[in-house]
């Protein structure tokens, strides 16, 4: 396993650790964008190219810019007095490590894991845009609708609702 | 003869590479490509503040910076030690750490952004297979810069005004992409060199530009317009208008993290520029098939000049656009503009070439101009413009 | 330990730390970090599967991984707009305060 792996590895998992753990929320969402950084270099160090680039035009460019604006629009800026984990979080954390415990043990035990080509494989975009139009035209599409209506709907949610004025009808 | 002067930074390269020993021949040539990279920008960049500001000058009808070096050419050097040797003051209640890191995430992705832009035959840094996706994944982490500097300099404008230019800057990024697709579409990849290559050829002297079909005209405007927008530049710059909110977002900064900010939109502007140039104006193509013996980067760069002549041309004349202007700019006119253009160039693209898809695209585009202007300056009346004047 | 196992046992890490976060934060929107989290690391394990896996020139680990992204993008949208709009009614984000169904 190679020097940029470690690296990478170790880079994500410290801005992951850091999106959960730290109290000022403007500082987990940054360190979240940290952390989709760090998963977009292992996407190109596994060739995938298209995904990586995605990941950051979508996640950094969009997710957490919105989850900032999220925090700042709910005054998440001044850190609380309160604490921040839940009285109980030590339940939560058995919960995670029992997971992890299991995924790795399955992980690590299995033998029949498929080893294809250990060279990496070209993937020329333009292919991937056949499959999208071919193949998988369908997920496609309903992707769209689902994005539409998503759209729509945060709009809608977060939608200022105003008194109705007197005399108007709704 | 030509051909050796067109591709003497290439060979020079190589001539410098094969100095090294072979393990270390790729991480030189990167290194080199990079440091030329820097060095040819950012000289650019010092030409670019002076030209500005003598232009600006000139359209304000009063000379620029005059007094250092003939002309004012020396004006950048006294910048720069200006921005190296002023006291660099951080607020005692900012956020250390984000304060210093903001500069960095505005300048090191937009240099990134240059890597794939083709300045000359084979002279790309890097040829990816993805390059225009690229170009825009690093474009957009520019927007986290932008609002790093404004929460974490723990002021009430300064947020607001970072606040504003994410807006503005999400909005257009929309009609930016969609107007580069089109030009993506009809070139079949997103390797800049492939788009650069698909447009050479000429007919007659009239070469195969994008620019110069109906949905490469619009196209092109669409982006620059969007360009302007997204480097915050004249007439969007209402969040870094020195008269509107004192430099917005960046109040809080001086000295050399001032100047990075400054480096970083102005090279975001340049990186934006290239990217037009090679989407829609033939990036280091020449116009003429007889003026092919000038070298290909000397053409980029005309190009990117002229274009940068543009964008201060533009600062110069027209006003400041309000924030519901700007954003209602772009989702009701150039978000239909650019679905429109994008269907007009799939148009162009699946009829046979002749005069009939010249006219078929250029009414569509013209028609669907007329449409959304001026249905959006009169409320959804489509009539002769009425101009009133103050009694 | 071939590099396929390296990759997976990354993205199980991710995974425990977003299910970690997302159950003992308190705050609504850190909790929807942790989703995002867990779907990145899912995302990871597509990757590291079509990467190393049999017939890489389907790119069925890509096309997954760009509908997954799409998806979450979506998803990040409509829960922050619903927070934003509980956070006007109840004023808080504070899921442990967020317990009667009345308002």
């Amino acid at each position: 396993m190679t020097f940029t792996f470690y690296l990478l590895c170790g880079l994500t998992l410290a801005g992951a650790v850091a999106a959960m753990s730290l109290r000022n929320l403007v500082h987990c969402a940054l360190s979240l964008a940290v952390a989709f950084g760090g998963l977009a270099g292992i996407y190109l160090q596994l060739d995938a190219q298209f995904a990586g680039f995605a990941q950051v035009l979508v996640y950094v460019g969009a997710v957490a810019i919105l989850i900032v604006f999220a925090v700042l629009l709910t005054r998440g800026s001044e850190p609380a007095n309160e604490p921040i984990y839940s009285t109980r979080w030590f339940v939560g954390l058995g919960v995670a490590t029992g997971v992890f415990a299991v995924i790795a043990s399955a992980v690590m035990a299995s033998k029949a894991l498929p080893l294809g080509p250990l060279s990496a494989p070209t993937v020329v975009i333009r292919d991937l845009g056949d499959q999208l139009m071919t193949r998988y035209v369908l997920p496609l599409e309903v992707l769209g609708l689902l994005l539409t209506a998503a759209l729509i709907g945060a709009v809608i949610i977060a939608l200022h609702d105003n008194p109705p004025k007197t005399g108007d009808a709704k | 003869m030509t051909e050796t002067l067109d591709q003497i930074f290439v060979d020079l390269k190589h001539w410098l590479v094969s100095f090294a020993p072979d393990q270390w021949q790729p991480i030189i040539s990167a290194l080199l490509s990079v440091a030329a990279l820097i060095g040819t920008f950012a000289s650019l960049f010092a030409l670019t503040t002076i030209l500005e500001r003598k232009g600006l000058g000139r359209i304000q009808n009063r000379y620029g910076p005059n007094r250092v070096g003939p002309f004012g050419l020396l004006q950048p050097a006294a910048d720069g030690l200006k921005a190296l040797t002023k006291e660099d003051i951080v607020p005692w209640t900012a956020d250390q750490v984000v304060h210093f890191l903001a500069p960095l995430v505005l300048v090191v992705p937009a240099f990134l952004a240059l890597a794939v832009l083709p300045m000359g035959r084979n002279m790309a840094v890097v040829d990816l297979d993805g390059g225009v996706l690229f170009f825009f994944a690093v474009g957009a982490t520019t927007e986290l810069s932008v609002f790093m500097a404004g929460w974490s300099s723990r002021n009430k404008y300064s947020l607001l005004g970072a606040m504003r230019a994410i807006a503005q800057m999400i909005s257009y990024e929309v009609p930016l992409i969609l107007a580069a697709v089109s030009a993506i579409m009809i070139a079949g990849s997103l390797s800049t060199q492939d788009i650069v290559l698909s447009q050479s050829g000429y007919t007659g002297w009239v070469p195969h530009w994008n620019v110069l079909t109906p949905w490469g005209l619009a196209g092109f405007v669409l982006f620059m317009i969007a360009a302007a927008a997204e480097s915050n530049r004249s007439p969007f710059d209402l969040p870094e208008g020195e008269s509107e909110i004192i430099a917005g977002y960046y109040i809080e900064y001086s000295g050399f993290k001032f100047a990075l900010f400054f480096l970083g939109e102005y090279i975001g502007m340049f990186a934006v520029s290239g990217l037009g140039i090679t989407l829609f104006l033939g990036g280091w193509l020449a116009p003429a098939p007889f003026l092919d013996w000038i070298p290909s980067y000397v053409w980029f760069f005309a190009k990117l000049l002229g274009l940068i002549a543009l964008f201060i041309w533009v600062r110069g004349t027209l006003p400041r656009l309000r924030m519901d202007q700007l954003m209602g700019l772009a989702w009701k006119f150039m978000l239909p503009m650019s679905l429109v253009n994008l269907f007009v160039a799939g148009l162009w693209l699946l009829t046979p070439p002749g005069v009939t898809r010249w006219i078929a695209c250029s009414v569509l585009v013209i028609g669907s101009y007329i449409f959304l202007a001026r249905g959006m300056a009169q409320n959804g009346r489509v009539s002769k413009r009425v101009y009133r004047y103050a009694e | 330990m071939n590099p396929l196992a390296g990759y997976l046992l990354l993205s199980a890490v991710l995974f425990a730390i977003g299910l970690a976060g997302a159950v003992t934060r308190r705050n609504a929107i850190i909790v929807l970090i942790g989703i995002e989290l867990m779907l990145n690391a899912a995302n990871l394990n597509f990757i590291a599967f079509w990467r190393f896996g049999k017939n890489p020139e389907a790119m069925t680990g890509i096309v997954f991984v760009i509908f997954s992204i799409a998806v979450a993008a979506a998803e990040a949208a409509v829960g922050l707009a619903l927070i934003i709009a509980i956070y006007r009614h109840q004023k808080t984000t504070n899921v442990d305060r967020l317990d009667s169904m009345k308002g």
